[in-house]
Formats: structure tokens, C-alpha cells, sequence
């Protein structure tokens, strides 16, 4: 490790030396431009990063000093934590849920408002709308969308005979509750999809309609393997954004009933903020930041085997 | 005659086939409106429940059936809601700390991405790498660290956690904003430089008014995220007074009796600046989002 580090230090020197004066006043507004980003990468990136790291071996309640305690936060995690494991479970699960409906649902969101047909802007603006609402704001809507006695959706089941769940307050249905909610938002895949359909050359199509090539055919053999880069995109995004599921649960079900909404965040919001487990709740979001990463370098990896690039 | 007669029906079936594809076409518009309407409304429900519960009679809330729009709308509910909850408060929190993220955001991100975009040194790429690798980096990793540094500092309770990230320039907009430089060409820095003018002249004299547009989408998110974030100011925040509109909203439940009429109308009026910058800013918004899509 010593050896390539001692060698870089003369090399740099050299090049700097190298470079003329005008190089060298270049690089150095150049640095000097770039200055405060990297105060704030040290500061909002890698310390806290690293402190992490550090307090999860620690046992720590933020007012007395961290007691170094080894890997006893993470044999604690991972051997006996009931709630650890329920959180895990629920998160999983709204994951499994909500991630694969959002991902189609927003495809043929998006291949609608694709259509060339006058108006189709008024409709992307309204579909677009809920994406833009806070998540507070939507959950207090929810909440009273979903009213099992005089709720919309209820109501609206009433009329066909059909008698409607108890929606957030039932142990079974909570959980798919926040998942259906949360494609309430898909307007918001839907426009990153339909940015990457504008981009497939118009000249694709139209010579895979003189050779004959169906509706079908040419959204098989053109438009998915053209979109798979934004797909590849968008499914990395919302992963990492239905791993952080939290706001929902905090206002409308307070991870109840039962835990059944507890999701992974939350817990990690009560040990850290009104429990002050510091210690054990940063094993916890070094386990989440390791889940998260893990997923995604999962999905880099397999990407060479569907996601098509041009060149 | 037998060619003439073979020209006329080719003529027919071309106008048939044609009259039929237009019909097509209408059918194929009407299907596709009806479908896209029905979709609209279905989505709009949720607000629309909310407008038409927010000026309701508290006897009519739970009526059942329900009615779907009020039949004497109580625009005095909007007045209630206002005198009941610090709801002008904390708008006006909300409203500060957009303003200040804003003007953080507009002092730095054009600086880093000026150096990013227009000057060559070494490790350039890696650190350019290193920014963007920052992106996707979740942001609940960080709040136990900087809640413990905060408090060292004395700045538990104040706006400062939520204030001074902005400061040192955002990934995503740094990102989007060198993409824009490097649009810009090299002949009007060049031409600056011969009459003179030193980088940051050329900075603030030419690249920054062409900027205007990639500007505005750094307005325009910083705007929607900060009127939205949530987990945050509850974590940095203690004082009821000084909650922006999220945190403060999400408490209503808690701290007051139930009245699901004025909650909807707090509600609606807490997302309501949202929807106008979203109305005037829609292509700002969207392109910005597409452009990560793209280049992502």
C-alpha cells in the first residue's frame, strides 16, 4: 500500500511542474471553484459515514461517551431482535409489493401519454400531480380516503354490493394499503418513462413498419429493449426510494397494527431519536445502507444481460 | 374502358380504406380519451374528496351516503382552520427555509459546477466520480452523526442542520448545472479573457445570465423538497413554533381534536403553493427529472 502512495506523491508534484503557468492558474480557480463542495463532503459525507461506522461497535446514549462494545450491536441484530426481524419482513415485503406495480403501472402510464393526440398535455399534468404532493399531505388525504365507514373507496365498493376492508386499520390490509398509496405516485415513474420513450429515434419505427412489423412487434423488439437503460434507471431509484419507506407510516399507521407497517426506517428513527440507542441504532442504518447497496450493485451486475445500449 | 374501370375501383377502395382508417383513427381517439379520463378522475379522487370534505358542515362529514359535493359550501371552514391551528406559521417557517435553501443553493452549485465545467486539473474525473457517487448515497446513514455534531455546536432547534447543507452545493444540481456549462460555448469565455476579464468575471458577467434555465429547475426542486421534507426537521427540530408545514401538519392528528373538515382544508392549503410552482414551473420540473432519466 506504502509503495504506490509514495510514488504518487513525486509524480504529482512532477506534473505540476510540468504544467505552465497558465495551466497552473487554471487548476488552481479550478480547485478553488470546487472548494466548498468539498468542505461539504467531508463535513455531510465522509465524517458521517465514518462516525457511523465507529458508534455501531459503540454503546452510546448520545449524553455519555460512546463504550466501545465490539460486534455485540450486530450479534444482538442479527440473533435476538424480534423487531428487527418483523421490520425487516414488513419492509421486504412493501418492497415486494410496491416496487414491480410501480415499475409496469408507470410503463403503460407512460406509453398512454406517449400517444401523439391533442391534449395530452393536460393529461401529464395531472397525472403528474401527486408526485409533487408531500408525503404528509398525501397520507392525511389517505387517511381520510380510505375511512372504512364513509371513505370514498368504501363507499364507492358499497355500490357494487362489495363490503370494503378496514383498509390502514387492519392487520392484513395496512400494509397493502401504504404499497397501493405509494402507486398513487406513479406519475412521477411515468415521466422519467416517457422522457426515455421521446428519445427512441422515430426512424426505428418506421422502418419496422415497412418491413411489416406489427403494434406488438414493435413494442417487443423496439420500445422495451430501447427503453431498458431508464428502466435499469428507474427500477435503481425507486429501490432505493421504497427501502426509505417511512413519512407513510409515521402519520397515518404509526407502524401499527400490531407492527405490521413497522418498516425498517422507523425502527431505526425510534432507537436513534427517542430511545437514543445511538450505538445500536447505527448498526442498524449501516445494515440498511448495506441492504440498499447490495440491491443495487445486484441490479448493476445482472444489467449486462438486459439492459441494451446502443453503442 | 376495362382500364378505366380497373383505375375507378382502385380509386374506391383507396377512399374506402381511407374513410375507414379515419374512422379508426376517431374510434381509436375516442377509446383513448375515455380511457385517459377515466384514469384522471380516478387519480384526481383522492384530491377531490379532500376539497369537497374541506367545506362541509361537521354534520355532514359522516353522513352516509356521503355527499359528494357539499350542498352549502362553508367557505368560513378556510377561516376556522386558519384561527385554530398556527397554520400561517408554519407556512411561513416552510416559506424561510425555501428561501434560504434557495439562496444557498443559487450561491454555490454554479461556482463547483463553473469548475467542474471549465477548468482542467488533476484527479478532476475522480472527483467528479466521487460527486456523483454522493447521489446515491441514502440520507438516513448521516442523521445520527450530524445530530451528535449539532449538538456540539448548540444548533439543535435552529434552522441552521436545514439550512447550511445547501451551502455547499447539492450533487444532483452541481451535476445538471456542468451539463449546462458545457453546453455554453468556449468563444464567449475566450472573447472575455481577451478584453481582459478575469474566471470569475467571466463567471458572473456571461455564464451565469445564460444559465437562466438550468437555474430555475435548481429554484424549482429546491422548492418542492424543502416545502416536503419531513424526517429532518422532526429529527432537528424541537420546538412546536418553528415546525415547517410538513412536520406541523403530520402532528394535527395528535394535538387536536379530530375535525376532518378543517384537517382537509390544512391540508389543501398547505399543498397548494406546491401546486402553483408546480403549474408555473411544470417544464422546468419535468425536464429536470428527464434529464437525470437520461443521463443517468
Amino acid at each position: 500500500m506504502a509503495r504506490p502512495h509514495q510514488a504518487q506523491v513525486p509524480f504529482m508534484l512532477a506534473q505540476w511542474r510540468q504544467m505552465s503557468s497558465q495551466e497552473r492558474r487554471d487548476a488552481k480557480t479550478g480547485y478553488l471553484a470546487l472548494s466548498p463542495w468539498m468542505v461539504g463532503f467531508i463535513i455531510f459525507y465522509a465524517f458521517p459515514i465514518v462516525a457511523t461506522l465507529y458508534f455501531s461497535f459503540t454503546q452510546w446514549t448520545l449524553v455519555d461517551q460512546p463504550i466501545w462494545i465490539g460486534l455485540d450491536n450486530y450479534v444482538r441484530m442479527f440473533t435476538r431482535d424480534p423487531l428487527f426481524v418483523s421490520s425487516l419482513k414488513a419492509t421486504t415485503l412493501f418492497v415486494a409489493l410496491s416496487l414491480p406495480l410501480k415499475l409496469v403501472l408507470g410503463l403503460m402510464l407512460a406509453l398512454l401519454l406517449n400517444l401523439k393526440i391533442p391534449g395530452m398535455n393536460f393529461f401529464r399534468t395531472v397525472f403528474f400531480i401527486p408526485a409533487v404532493i408531500s408525503g404528509v399531505a398525501v397520507s392525511l388525504m389517505w387517511i381520510w380516503f380510505l375511512q372504512p365507514d364513509t371513505g370514498v373507496v368504501n363507499t364507492l365498493l358499497s355500490y357494487v354490493g362489495v363490503k370494503g376492508p378496514y383498509w390502514f386499520w387492519d392487520l392484513n390490509w395496512a400494509l397493502p394499503s401504504v404499497a397501493i398509496m405509494s402507486i398513487w405516485k406513479v406519475g412521477g415513474a411515468a415521466i422519467i418513462y416517457l422522457a426515455g420513450l421521446q428519445n427512441i429515434p422515430a426512424h426505428l419505427y418506421e422502418a419496422a413498419e415497412i418491413d411489416g412489423a406489427g403494434k406488438q412487434r414493435r413494442f417487443w423488439r423496439i420500445t422495451l429493449p430501447l427503453l431498458t437503460p431508464t428502466l435499469f434507471f428507474q427500477l435503481i431509484i425507486e429501490l432505493i426510494d421504497a427501502f426509505k419507506i417511512f413519512t407513510e407510516a409515521f402519520v397515518i399507521t404509526k407502524g401499527g397494527p400490531l407492527k405490521a407497517t413497522y418498516f425498517f426506517l422507523y425502527y431505526f428513527y425510534e432507537e436513534a431519536f427517542r430511545n437514543f440507542n445511538m450505538g445500536y441504532a447505527s448498526a442498524l442504518a449501516l445494515f440498511l445502507l448495506a441492504v440498499i447497496m447490495g440491491c443495487t450493485v445486484f441490479v448493476y451486475r445482472t444489467s449486462g444481460r438486459w439492459v441494451f445500449y446502443e453503442n | 374502358m376495362r382500364t378505366d374501370g380497373r383505375t375507378q375501383t382502385i380509386q374506391e377502395q383507396l377512399q374506402r380504406s381511407a374513410a375507414r382508417r379515419r374512422l379508426g383513427r376517431i374510434i381509436g381517439h375516442a377509446v383513448v380519451y375515455a380511457l385517459m379520463i377515466f384514469l384522471a378522475l380516478l387519480f384526481m379522487l383522492p384530491i377531490f374528496w379532500m376539497a369537497s370534505t374541506s367545506l362541509k358542515m361537521p354534520r355532514e362529514i359522516f353522513a352516509w351516503p356521503p355527499d359528494w359535493i357539499p350542498s352549502a359550501p362553508q367557505w368560513g371552514n378556510y377561516a376556522e382552520a386558519f384561527g385554530k391551528y398556527p397554520l400561517a406559521r408554519y407556512m411561513l417557517n416552510s416559506a424561510f427555509l425555501v428561501v434560504a435553501n434557495i439562496i444557498g443553493g443559487l450561491v454555490s452549485v454554479p461556482v463547483i459546477a463553473y469548475g467542474f465545467a471549465r477548468f482542467e486539473f488533476p484527479f478532476k474525473h475522480a472527483l467528479f466520480l466521487l460527486m456523483l457517487s454522493t447521489m446515491m448515497v441514502p440520507g438516513h446513514i448521516k442523521l445520527i452523526p450530524m445530530f451528535w455534531l449539532y449538538s456540539r455546536l448548540d444548533m439543535i432547534d435552529t434552522y441552521w442542520p436545514l439550512i447550511l447543507p445547501a451551502f455547499f452545493g447539492n450533487p444532483f444540481f452541481i451535476f445538471l448545472m456542468t451539463q449546462y456549462i458545457r453546453t455554453i460555448p468556449h468563444d464567449l469565455d475566450d472573447a472575455a479573457r481577451i478584453d481582459g476579464a478575469g474566471a470569475w468575471d467571466i463567471l458572473y458577467r456571461i455564464i451565469i445570465p445564460l444559465c437562466r434555465p438550468a437555474l430555475t429547475v435548481v429554484v424549482v426542486f429546491t422548492f418542492v423538497w424543502v416545502w416536503n421534507d419531513f424526517l429532518e426537521p422532526i429529527i432537528f427540530l424541537r420546538d412546536w413554533d418553528s415546525y415547517p408545514i410538513s412536520v406541523g401538519l403530520a402532528f394535527f392528528q395528535g394535538r387536536y381534536s379530530v375535525e376532518w373538515h378543517l384537517f382537509m382544508g390544512a391540508t389543501l392549503v398547505s399543498i397548494l403553493p406546491i401546486l402553483v410552482v408546480y403549474f408555473f414551473a411544470q417544464k422546468h420540473l419535468i425536464g429536470g427529472l428527464a434529464s437525470i432519466g437520461i443521463k443517468g
